[in-house]
């Protein structure tokens, strides 16, 4: 009997623990978001963080997009060999890469990049009164240092992920030309005759969420961060696992919402 | 003939995090141009007092008054003007590890008065002056500085905005008996060339009495024993008497053993 009322109650203090924390990060959301949409900016800040998402960001970016596209096209011409379908390399490459691989794999390295070092930044900022400073100062911690994530998360992911297309597309073709022997001007006709504006809109949609998400979850995880090193440790951690699982599962929500007429 | 009004005005101040009832009903008054020192064991509630005035921690039930004015019952806009008349030096410094030294001290003047950055540095140089810290520090990261200096940078960025009201959490602690001292003797200079009025928060009894005019003990959640920080080591009552002079027996040692 001690048993089962020992099961009920851990299984309730993890829903009740499961709730609060949902409607913490909701709390957090609705006020970052609401500190976009009103002044003061801060526009050093907005530059400081698009450079450490963006800018920084790029080269892995850019290396996960190339090797993926390769890696595609040869996979694809392994595969579709076997069924006399290799003409539909090229827009296999492109479309997996527009529509989905683009903005997921991207979202996914920037998270493990600049989501954790968003988290340890500001997790450090929190263990060592840097947060608390900042409101004695008469300045707004939301504002200052959450907002400004927010909108460089937004607007560079999309940017990013213009980037991997094309260095993705690029990867396909290089494979599909050199190594696989197509022709280069049949293989980008056949690229581009199948790819929509849609395909890309809609990619750079899912990447300005994800930047949200990325930006969000290394801010919440950082802001909320105690108890010294240990903690600041744990909130990087949970910063890059949160996005990492919310990118796949809204990536699910989205193609849904985005592609499935 | 009426009593001047308190700078603050602090009236059964409660606050509790869980079981653990941190404050318990603090009363406290810092009266206008004078200094205050608030002793205490640790985990008596001196940080959670001064994060209570300064918004950064929520009372439970009490009145904290600046100005005669009720920062808990305020609208927030006129909460936040209140408590920006504050100025605060943080145990640690807290210093913004991604600014330089002068851009931590222009911070105010920066990111809220939206000063240009030459002028702001040209601020920042100034009040660096006034602790004693030379200009050549100013484009130093704070990590590049010693304990001492960057508790000085530290004050330089509380003095900047010339508050009317200044709170010091331990500003000796993890300094030298000299460099201590020589902080004690910056925080007077400061305090009274602005004519601000201060809560300091101590173990060091030497920096007590150096730097307050009056002093208040917190035991148990409330203040226990209010009086001038000179006779802080003369005083009669129990509590104070083991506290200052760090005797093993006494009321505060058989509280602990409960």
């Amino acid at each position: 009997m001690n048993f089962i009322l020992g099961l009920i109650a851990a299984i309730g203090a993890a829903v009740l623990n499961a709730v609060a924390f949902i409607g913490e990060l909701g709390m957090f959301a609705f006020s970052g978001l609401s500190h976009i949409l009103r002044p003061p900016y801060y526009p050093r800040m907005i530059g400081r963080s698009l450079m450490e998402i963006g800018f920084n960001s790029l080269p892995v970016v850019a290396l996960t997009a190339l090797f993926t596209g390769m890696v595609l096209a040869l996979q694809s011409y392994t595969g579709f060999s076997r069924f006399n379908a290799e003409s539909a390399i090229a827009s296999v490459v492109v479309l997996s890469v527009t529509r989905e691989l683009g903005p997921v794999l991207a979202g996914l390295m920037v998270s493990g990049r600049a989501g954790a070092a968003m988290a340890a930044e500001l997790g450090t900022m929190r263990v060592t009164d840097q947060i608390d400073a900042l409101s004695t100062l008469s300045t707004e911690p939301m504002k200052y240092l959450v907002a400004p994530r927010l909108i460089a998360g937004i607007i560079a992911l999309p940017l990013l992920v213009a980037i991997a297309d094309i260095l993705g597309v690029m990867g396909g073709f290089l494979v599909a030309t050199w190594k696989l022997g197509f022709n280069p001007g049949t293989y980008l006709v056949s690229t581009f005759s199948n790819l929509r504006s849609d395909d890309v809109v809609s990619g750079l949609i899912k990447a300005g969420v994800f930047g949200f998400i990325i930006a969000l979850m290394g801010c919440f995880n950082g802001y909320r961060s105690r108890g010294g090193a240990q903690g600041v440790g744990a909130a990087t951690t949970a910063a890059v696992v949160s996005a990492s699982i919310l990118i796949l599962a809204l990536d699910y929500v989205l193609t849904q919402v985005l592609f499935v007429k | 003939m009426s009593q001047a009004q308190p700078k603050i005005r602090i009236r059964g101040l409660k606050k509790a995090f869980g079981d653990k009832k941190v404050l318990d009903g603090v009363d406290l008054d810092v009266m206008p141009g004078t200094a205050m020192v608030v002793i205490g064991g640790s985990g008596t509630g001196k940080s959670v007092l001064i994060k209570s005035i300064l918004g950064l921690v929520t009372p439970d039930a009490g009145v904290i008054e600046i100005d005669g004015e009720d920062v808990l019952k305020a609208p927030a806009r006129r909460a936040r003007e209140l408590r920006a008349q504050i100025g605060m030096l943080f145990q640690n410094g807290a210093l913004f590890d991604s600014l330089s030294v002068w851009e931590n001290v222009a911070f105010g003047l920066l990111a809220e008065k939206k000063v240009k950055r030459g002028a702001a540095r040209d601020k920042a140089i100034e009040v660096l002056a006034q602790v004693g810290l030379a200009e050549n520090v100013a484009n130093l990261s704070p990590s590049e500085l010693s304990g001492g200096m960057q508790k000085r940078v530290a004050l330089a960025r509380a003095i900047a905005s010339e508050p009317a009201i200044m709170f010091f959490d331990e500003p000796t602690t993890g300094l030298d008996p000299i460099m201590g001292a020589v902080i004690d003797e910056l925080i007077v200079d400061c305090v009274k060339r602005l004519g601000s009025s201060s809560i300091a928060i101590t173990h060091d009894m030497a920096s007590a009495q150096r730097i307050g005019d009056s002093a208040a003990m917190l035991y148990e959640g409330r203040v226990c024993w209010t009086g001038p920080a000179s006779g802080l080591l003369t005083s009669t009552d129990p509590v104070v008497d083991q506290f200052t002079h760090g005797r093993a027996q006494g009321p505060i040692k058989m509280a602990l053993r409960r």
